[in-house]
């Protein structure tokens, strides 16, 4: 295997006496899909949010290309830049429009011209199907389209990986296909995506390997087929029934 | 001229024909030093919110953080002293202190335009914390996300939401200082209160000449009020957009008027 994109070693974490993280190890390679699963509480969100800094570690360490995130001399911005991140309210540039968006971060992140960044914003927006809604404010959009555009945002930032932290949790029933397709498409070009989601579906028929979380510790971790028809761990399981037995 | 029988409003009229170029040129000075104490102010009062909502973390290295802390200490020292003594007796504290301690005798009006701003920005400081925390914490997250700095995220994502935010804060703020400005006669500003003092001595005629200082504060932050309430409207944006329908339930699309569907 080659050198991985990311690699979280005995990662913990703590807010306050709460532990919410205790040493989790696991790697990212590039083009992977994985899909993180678990009940709420289980800290998806929170390893998630390790990996770009958004939450400081408590103990253990992410590395990036052979670099320690967060050492001194780590270029943050750098990083942060190349980890896109997607999240489950959206969290959009409420005074921009749509294609202003996605052309900030590149121009002042990236120093790409305003061209040039706008031409790659086009792209981004056209493939997650908003082109049609350039000069419209994020408050004009729907759900689906909101987190369409979020998606679109990071990616116009090219990075190596994007970060999806639960994206159709804030979603209508209805709009959640939108935003799954859009993410299908994405899988399906070989971009590397970490998804935490509940969508069973998505996390059994996309991603390449699951890990599935529980109490702060990764408690399984095996390709979908494997996991989801024979999970080894009896809390798998019971997680397993648990939402199957309710969705499906 | 009027003599001591007669009445108030031949006594108002003579005053004000005698002494309308001081009314207006006192009039003049009151707008300029609230307009301009209110746009320093401002700035001053941009700058502290902004420095306020730096994160001070000892993991950053101790230099950073102690020059952090300090540095907000003298700022919200600042702001509470300014925003706990009157004005006017800033006023004197700064003129006289400035003439006494270091041999600086400030000109009039500098002095109190200095006092206005400053003593503006103390309270707009305050108000523009407010202004920034009103603006969703996410996008703040999300601009960190793409790697843009804290100043980056300020500057692109968090001031111009802000900032629209307290519009009417500061409408308000300039209002109060069209009136508060007439403190700074103890100063000898040549406001309008002070013009007015000089114009009500010479006949002893207090009563006819703050009649008319009264009306032309009142016309002055009147108009200002109504002027500031159109412009908030017009910052509104359109009243008319639309919500669009998802791509795969287009027939959601919502027309708003006025905020109301339709």
């Amino acid at each position: 295997m080659s050198e991985p994109i990311l690699a979280v070693r005995h990662l913990s974490k703590a807010f306050g006496d709460h532990l919410v993280l205790r040493d989790v190890n696991f790697e990212v390679q590039k083009g992977e899909v994985i899909s993180i699963i678990g009940s709420s509480g289980s800290g998806k969100s929170t390893l998630l949010r390790c990996l770009n800094y958004l939450e400081i570690p408590s103990g253990g360490e992410v590395v990036s290309h052979g670099q320690v995130v967060g050492a001194p001399g780590f270029d943050l911005t750098k990083h942060r830049a190349r980890v896109g991140m997607v999240f489950q309210s959206f969290n959009l540039f409420a005074n921009m429009t749509v294609l202003e968006n996605c052309v900030v971060g590149q121009v002042r992140v990236l120093k790409r011209g305003r061209d040039e960044a706008k031409q790659n914003a086009m792209r981004y927006l056209e493939r997650v199907g908003m082109a049609a809604y350039i000069h419209d404010k994020p408050r004009q959009l729907s759900g689906g389209q909101k987190q369409r555009l979020a998606i679109a945002r990071a990616l116009a930032m090219d990075p190596e990986v994007l970060l999806f932290e639960e994206p159709t949790s804030a979603l209508d029933p209805e709009m959640v296909g939108e935003v799954l397709s859009v993410m299908r498409k994405l899988a399906s070009t070989g971009l590397t995506m970490l998804v935490v989601t509940h969508e069973m579906g998505f996390a059994r028929d996309v991603s390449h390997r699951v890990v599935f979380m529980d109490e702060g510790v990764i408690a399984e971790e095996a390709p979908p087929e494997a996991l989801f028809t024979n999970p080894k761990q009896p809390r798998t399981r019971e997680f397993l029934s648990r939402y199957l037995g309710s969705n499906a | 001229m009027p003599n001591a029988q007669s009445g108030f409003f031949e006594w108002v009229w003579f005053i004000f024909r005698t002494y309308a170029p001081m009314f207006l040129s006192g009039a003049g000075t009151t707008l300029l030093l609230a307009l301009s104490g209110t746009f320093v102010g401002f700035i001053i009062g941009l700058a502290v919110g902004v420095v306020r909502t730096i994160q001070c973390r000892r993991a950053d290295g101790l230099a950073r953080y102690l020059l952090l802390k300090i540095v907000r200490g003298i700022l919200a020292a600042y702001i509470e002293i300014f925003r706990s003594t009157p004005m006017i007796v800033q006023a004197m504290v700064i003129f006289y202190g400035s003439a006494q301690l270091f041999g600086i005798t400030l000109p009039y009006m500098l002095a109190g335009f200095i006092i206005v701003s400053i003593n503006t920005g103390a309270y707009l400081a305050e108000i523009m914390r407010g202004g920034i925390q009103s603006v969703d914490p996410g996008q703040q997250e999300a601009a960190s996300a793409i790697g843009m700095t804290h100043g980056q995220t300020m500057l692109y994502v968090v001031l111009p939401q802000a900032i629209r935010n307290i519009l009417p804060a500061l409408g308000n703020e300039f209002v109060v200082n069209i009136k508060d400005t007439s403190v700074l006669n103890v100063i000898s500003v040549s406001e309008l209160f002070f013009v007015s003092k000089t114009a009500s001595g010479t006949f002893y005629r207090y009563f006819e000449t703050f009649f008319i200082t009264s009306v032309i504060y009142f016309v002055m932050t009147f108009a200002c009020t109504r002027l500031l309430r159109v412009l908030e409207k017009r910052m509104d944006g359109p009243e008319n957009y639309t919500i669009h329908g998802s791509q795969t339930a287009p027939e959601g699309e919502l027309k708003l008027k006025g905020g109301s569907a339709q």
